[in-house]
């Protein structure tokens, strides 16, 4: 009942885009960025009533060790009809990340112990730089980002973290640490740029979670 | 120039060791002072070239032993430069090609490139931009007797994709400092000319340079000045405004008022109408997605010589992955991304060029339009 699809045809790398993005959400932090090395196999299911369910076998890379990879199985089922409702994404990754546990610590030791909270501004720069002390900070959004990808993603979009707009650390009474981010998100169908308000709560042991987001009117300008 | 290791047996020898290297002003290595030249220890000294010679007969009077440690100074430090920087002063004075330059460098950089090698490249204008900026293609040909065929390649189309007109500059500098040392481009070039287009779409890869880096489109006004930009690559006249396009400026794959209604297309079309018998091979350059693109956006129905296409394709996707293991995928634009119509690509080929394809090139998204500067080389040596 499945039907399998070319790898390279823009369904399979649409849903792709969606498992990563979920990932990247689940499992990504401040020293681990999750990115698809490559799409080894996918399957379409049109569910009657239900929607449409995507099996795919992924490759995925660690952005700060790019000779690592794990593979990754996932199913994504977008809903039928309710365009507000996230697609329904179940991954399973075989293998190791390698472990960014000493990473983490020293950086929310580095961000609790700041004096005055950290604001930055365009990661990366126009020449895609990023000074190193903001790396994590990208990373954070990459988390950020994909927890938005996977919430809003349907069948006829493709998103990509294009750059953070700005960045703003507040500080809290308990032991997370906040982000209020503006990411721009480029959709790769209609090519439009889309600015997004994300909160992200963090912690080395807990990981991220995504409190309050909320798109921006208007183009991404600027 | 080279480098002279000793090892001094007597005091006499010493003294005369010590004697040569004050009257000929001998580069002391090792040790760096005269007075620590001591016997049965290392001496290194640098002889200039001229003097190797007098030098070496010297030693041989002296009957003082000695074997050559570096035999040519020159030649070892310029392998530990990096090779482009050398190779950059023959082509053309010091450009650094791993590096995004803004249109004011890129202008100059044309006028540098043709006065080097004007044996082989001339400048020519193809028309002018929205805000009357003149656009320059370089002709890269061998004189020769026969008619030549024709291959074409644009960058910036798109004004954000600034890994696109880099790759163009690094493509050019590429072929004018190896066609002579490297077979297989002079042997290109006896039955191809190249006509390349550094940079189409002028005025917004401008604006992205001075306002906002993710701009897209050109800079023509709409609305009575309240909106800017059209898609130049939605804007050709192959089923222009069907699908996969926006009739509101404000959107970023706004077409246009009509096909070819913005003159950078204009003169595009112009130009390649009147090459059309001649040119066999289109290219127009894009980041991002590691993809070649073969007709069409506008239908999955394939082009007549689909197969050819395909094939070249997939060679020259092999080809860029064996070299650092970049992975493309090879496909039509409606198959493959999304479907679009009024795109460059597709209207060269409904007019009757065989072989044409859009490269979208690094990476994937993980920094998506703001390709950091240090992969312009890797994307650029991949893709040549």
């Amino acid at each position: 009942r499945a039907m399998e699809l070319p790898p390279s045809h823009f369904l399979a790398a649409r849903a792709a885009a969606v498992a990563l993005g979920y990932l990247c959400y689940l499992r990504g932090g401040p020293g681990r960025g999750l990115e698809l090395r490559e799409l080894r196999r996918a399957r379409r299911q049109d569910i009657d009533d239900v929607g449409h369910k995507y099996y795919l076998e992924l490759e995925l890379e660690d952005v700060l060790d790019k000779d690592r990879t794990v593979t990754c199985t996932a199913e994504v089922l977008y809903p039928l009809g309710n365009k507000s409702s996230a697609p329904d994404v179940q991954v399973t990754v075989q293998g190791e990340l390698r472990s960014t546990e000493e990473a983490d610590q020293e950086f929310y030791n580095r961000m609790r112990s700041l004096e005055k909270e950290l604001v930055a501004e365009n990661i990366p720069d126009s020449h895609g730089n990023v000074p190193p002390e903001l790396e994590p900070i990208h990373l954070l959004a990459r988390v950020a980002s994909g927890y938005l990808i996977w919430q809003n993603s349907t069948e006829n979009t493709k998103f990509h973290l294009a750059r953070v707009k700005r960045v703003k650390q507040v500080k809290r009474n308990d032991e997370d640490l906040q982000f209020d981010y503006v990411v721009l998100l480029h959709e790769m169908v209609s090519q439009e740029l889309i600015p997004w308000e994300v909160t992200v709560l963090w912690h080395p042991r807990r990981g991220a979670r995504v409190s309050r987001d909320r798109r921006q009117t208007g183009h991404g300008a600027g | 120039d080279q480098v002279l290791h000793i090892v001094p047996e007597t005091f006499q020898q010493v003294q005369h060791l010590q004697h040569l290297c004050s009257t000929l002003m001998l580069d002391l290595w090792k040790p760096l002072l005269l007075e620590d030249i001591r016997a049965g220890e290392d001496l290194h000294i640098r002889v200039p070239a001229p003097l190797v010679q007098e030098v070496k007969e010297i030693l041989d009077q002296h009957m003082i032993s000695h074997r050559v440690l570096i035999p040519d100074v020159q030649k070892l430090l310029d392998q530990s430069k990096p090779r482009e920087r050398s190779s950059h002063r023959q082509v053309s004075g010091g450009y650094i090609y791993t590096e995004y330059h803004p249109m004011e460098e890129i202008y100059q950089w044309m006028t540098q490139i043709q006065k080097n090698n004007s044996e082989l490249v001339t400048q020519h204008i193809l028309g002018k931009t929205f805000e009357n900026r003149t656009m320059y293609y370089l002709q890269i040909s061998q004189p020769s007797n026969k008619p030549k065929k024709i291959i074409w390649m644009d960058c910036g189309i798109h004004a954000r994709e600034w890994i696109s007109p880099a790759f163009c500059q690094w493509f050019v500098k590429e072929i004018l400092q190896n066609y002579k040392s490297d077979p297989k481009i002079s042997r290109f070039l006896q039955n191809l000319d190249l006509y390349v287009l550094p940079v189409l779409n002028i005025d917004g890869y401008i604006y992205s340079w001075e306002q906002d880096r993710l701009w897209r489109k050109n800079r023509s006004p709409y609305n009575n000045g309240s909106c800017y930009g059209t898609d130049l690559n939605r804007n050709f006249n192959s089923s222009w405004g069907s699908v996969g396009v926006s009739f509101n400026c404000s959107s970023e794959v706004f077409c246009g008022s009509g096909p070819e209604s913005e003159p950078e297309t204009r003169a595009v079309s112009q130009f390649i109408k009147s090459k059309k018998s001649d040119i066999v091979c289109y290219l127009t350059m894009h980041s991002y997605g590691q993809l070649i693109l073969t007709p069409y956006g506008s239908t999955t129905k394939p082009p007549s010589n689909n197969e050819e296409l395909m094939q070249v394709a997939k060679e020259a996707a092999a080809a860029l992955t064996g070299k650092y293991g970049t992975s493309y995928r090879v496909g039509s634009t409606a198959s493959i991304l999304y479907s679009n119509s009024g795109s460059s690509r597709d209207w060269v080929h409904t007019i009757g060029i065989p072989l044409s394809y859009t490269f979208e090139l690094r990476d994937t998204g993980t920094y998506g339009f703001v390709l950091p500067a240090d992969q312009i080389q890797p994307t650029c040596k991949e893709t040549m």
